[in-house]
């Protein structure tokens, strides 16, 4: 395996209010080589939008990264300066957001904010620009380039805007798309068509794509690995196959779970019991275990380390237990 | 602006509710006559008040032509130095109209830049910059204006004074009500930050000069449309406010607001045009510039924007 295009080592953010210091990631470490798709799942407030927020180092004011390394291309993206950090935003990695009714800016047209993204990292002439704006809003399928080039956001739907946002994030052919729920503001027949689209062009341009979702067929169908966060810390690590086909953290389990079953009408849906809780109030040893099924003494006090197998990890101690007696069998 | 944006101009609720706005429309004709005459005056005034060769003594306080003892010469009678009183207010409205625009101007510069950068970077920065503009606003206008224009005058002598009047009385002016803009940028910008799209363009990788001047900034115009309006009357009036208490413009280059002075003294010997006239034209601006703001007001923004 050749060195990851980005990896992330033992990364910790924390928040500081004014009476404490929360934590919103602990010991977060993940890879993502090139052209390789990563999905990263979990409920709301799981840290999921902190970890793509702190990869470009913009993590709004309390917050801070207090510990740990964000290598990309083997340079650590934590230590650089502001003016070399902005040469990496837009340029190598590019972002997209949830809501493109937001993330355009009202008052300017779709054309300006194109060849502005491009202005800010190529050295080029405004036809210039212009032409390979149009090759890029081709490229996502809009209908007549030339008029959206001159309209403002609001003109445009919600799936327009959001292969506009897309068309934006491409144009500088960055390395990594960080895409943050780029399809949940969206209607479900549009969310099919973005996905496929996002899909598309990452496999077409070898780009690498880090989708962050709560929606887990979102991320069987798009992407080749998958982490799964629960109260800031990664609880599962597998190829995405595995953790739809046998996940192994309760946590996912029930998640999957929780999916609806079109081939079992009439039950009731099942959802994990409790909800997540604050970062304020995160219980001692497993952070899952009020809510685990298979709760074990030792995991309310102590902090599950990583089993891991087969190029999965889980972070589990009943996991861990089981393995530990699956090897002495095959041993014996 | 190609024809699209014309298109949308013509489309817009702006445009519609001037047109159904019969107060907005009287305002804007009458202020557009006001900047039309003023700034044609070199060309419409029938005569120079600057050139002293045209000006004969004997023609002081000369009453409005209409009136008995009128002469037809002089359209609405003459001054207590013979200056045709038409002539010297078309001038006058010029050069306190060019104040007021260009006091605001800067005003707008300071403001906004100061506002801008005040509400994005926040923190201490914009502790810091907004207890300025508390200080700035706790001194009045006028009390800072007087204090200044007062000294320069001691220090460089009431000449110099004279060749300077128009940029000191921009200058001091602009200078002493910026924290109006500040305020109101600040608070838009607080607004406007906290919208996705401000991440997106950090996200592309956007220097901060560039994130606030080319996408905050016009996001938060529409307020800044309105106190320009009403601003540009409150420097109208301080400056006039100024003139009449003879520290703005000298009775050889006057404004409105000299020109009231000038004529004070002799408002109760008869002569009571050299003071009405030049203030009816100034209450006139004033009022059409702040009747525009109303406007202007009610419709960018019903909510943003009430003081």
């Amino acid at each position: 395996m050749s060195v990851a295009l980005l990896e992330i080592r033992n990364l910790e953010v924390r928040f500081a209010m004014r009476h404490v210091t929360l934590v919103a990631l602990r010991d977060v470490s993940f890879a993502i080589n090139r052209g390789e798709r990563l999905g990263i799942v979990g409920e709301s407030g799981a840290g999921k939008s902190v970890a793509a927020f702190s990869i470009l180092n913009l993590i709004s004011k309390p917050g801070y990264i207090s510990a740990g390394e964000i290598l990309f291309e083997g340079r650590d993206l934590t230590k650089l300066g502001p003016q070399e950090m902005r040469k990496i935003r837009g340029n190598r990695i590019s972002m997209i957001f949830q809501d493109p009714m937001m993330t355009l800016n009202p008052v300017l047209t779709v054309g300006t904010q194109l060849t502005e993204c491009l202005h800010a990292h190529r050295e080029l002439s405004e036809p210039e620009a212009r032409e390979i704006a149009m090759e890029r809003l081709a490229q996502v399928h809009i209908p007549s380039p030339e008029a959206r080039f001159d309209q403002y956001p609001h003109e445009l739907s919600g799936g327009m805007r959001q292969r506009i946002v897309i068309a934006t994030a491409l144009l500088t052919n960055p390395w990594l798309i960080i895409a943050d729920e780029p399809t949940t503001a969206l209607d479900v027949t549009i969310q099919a068509e973005i996905m496929d689209l996002l899909l598309e062009l990452c496999e077409s341009q070898n780009v690498a794509l880090i989708l962050i979702t709560h929606d887990l067929g979102v991320v069987s169908q798009v992407t080749e690995r998958a982490i799964v966060m629960y109260a800031g810390r990664v609880v599962e690590e597998a190829p995405t196959r595995e953790i739809v086909r046998a996940a192994k953290h309760p946590y996912t389990q029930g998640l999957i779970g929780a999916l609806p079953q079109q081939t079992e009408s009439r039950r009731r849906l099942k959802q994990i019991r409790g909800v997540m809780p604050a970062l304020t109030e995160i219980p001692p040893g497993c952070a899952f275990h009020p809510r685990c099924p298979y709760v074990l003494d030792v995991c309310r006090v102590q902090l599950p380390g990583y089993s891991i197998k087969n190029g999965a990890r889980v972070a589990c101690h009943m996991v861990a237990a089981q393995m530990q007696t699956e090897a002495k069998e095959s041993e014996s | 602006m190609s024809p699209g944006a014309w298109h949308r101009f013509a489309d817009s609720r702006v445009l519609w509710s001037f047109r159904h706005d019969k107060v907005a429309i009287v305002s804007f004709a009458v202020m557009c006559v006001y900047i039309l005459l003023s700034f044609s005056a070199p060309l419409i005034a029938p005569y120079n008040p600057y050139d002293p060769t045209t000006i004969d003594i004997m023609d002081s306080e000369i009453p409005p032509a209409w009136l008995e003892n009128g002469d037809t010469r002089f359209a609405l009678g003459t001054d207590a130095q013979g200056r045709d009183m038409l002539s010297t207010i078309l001038y006058g409205t010029r050069i306190s109209l060019t104040i007021g625009i260009c006091a605001v101007l800067l005003q707008a510069f300071l403001g906004i830049t100061i506002g801008l950068i005040s509400g994005y970077f926040g923190g201490r920065l914009d502790n810091f910059l907004m207890r300025v503009a508390d200080i700035q606003l706790s001194f009045s206008t006028l009390m800072v204006a007087i204090i200044v224009l007062a000294v320069f005058q001691a220090l460089f002598g009431t000449e110099l004074y004279e060749r300077l009047a128009i940029l000191m009385l921009i200058l001091v002016i602009g200078i002493a009500e910026w924290p109006q803009y500040a305020r109101t940028v600040r608070a838009s910008v607080l607004a406007e930050k906290k919208k996705e799209y401000v991440d997106a363009v950090r996200v592309i990788g956007l220097n901060p000069v560039r994130i606030m001047f080319r996408h905050i900034l016009p996001n938060t115009l529409s307020p800044i449309l309105v106190i320009s309006t009403v601003q540009i009357a409150n420097a109208i009036v301080s400056e006039a406010a100024l003139s009449f208490l003879g520290l703005g413009m000298p009775v050889t280059k006057p404004s409105l607001g000299s020109l009231i002075n000038s004529g004070f003294e002799f408002i109760f010997s008869g002569s009571w045009w050299i003071t009405i006239i030049p203030g009816i034209v100034l209450v006139i601006l004033v009022l059409v510039m702040n009747l525009l703001g109303d406007w202007l007001r009610d419709v960018l923004n019903p909510k943003l924007y009430k003081e």
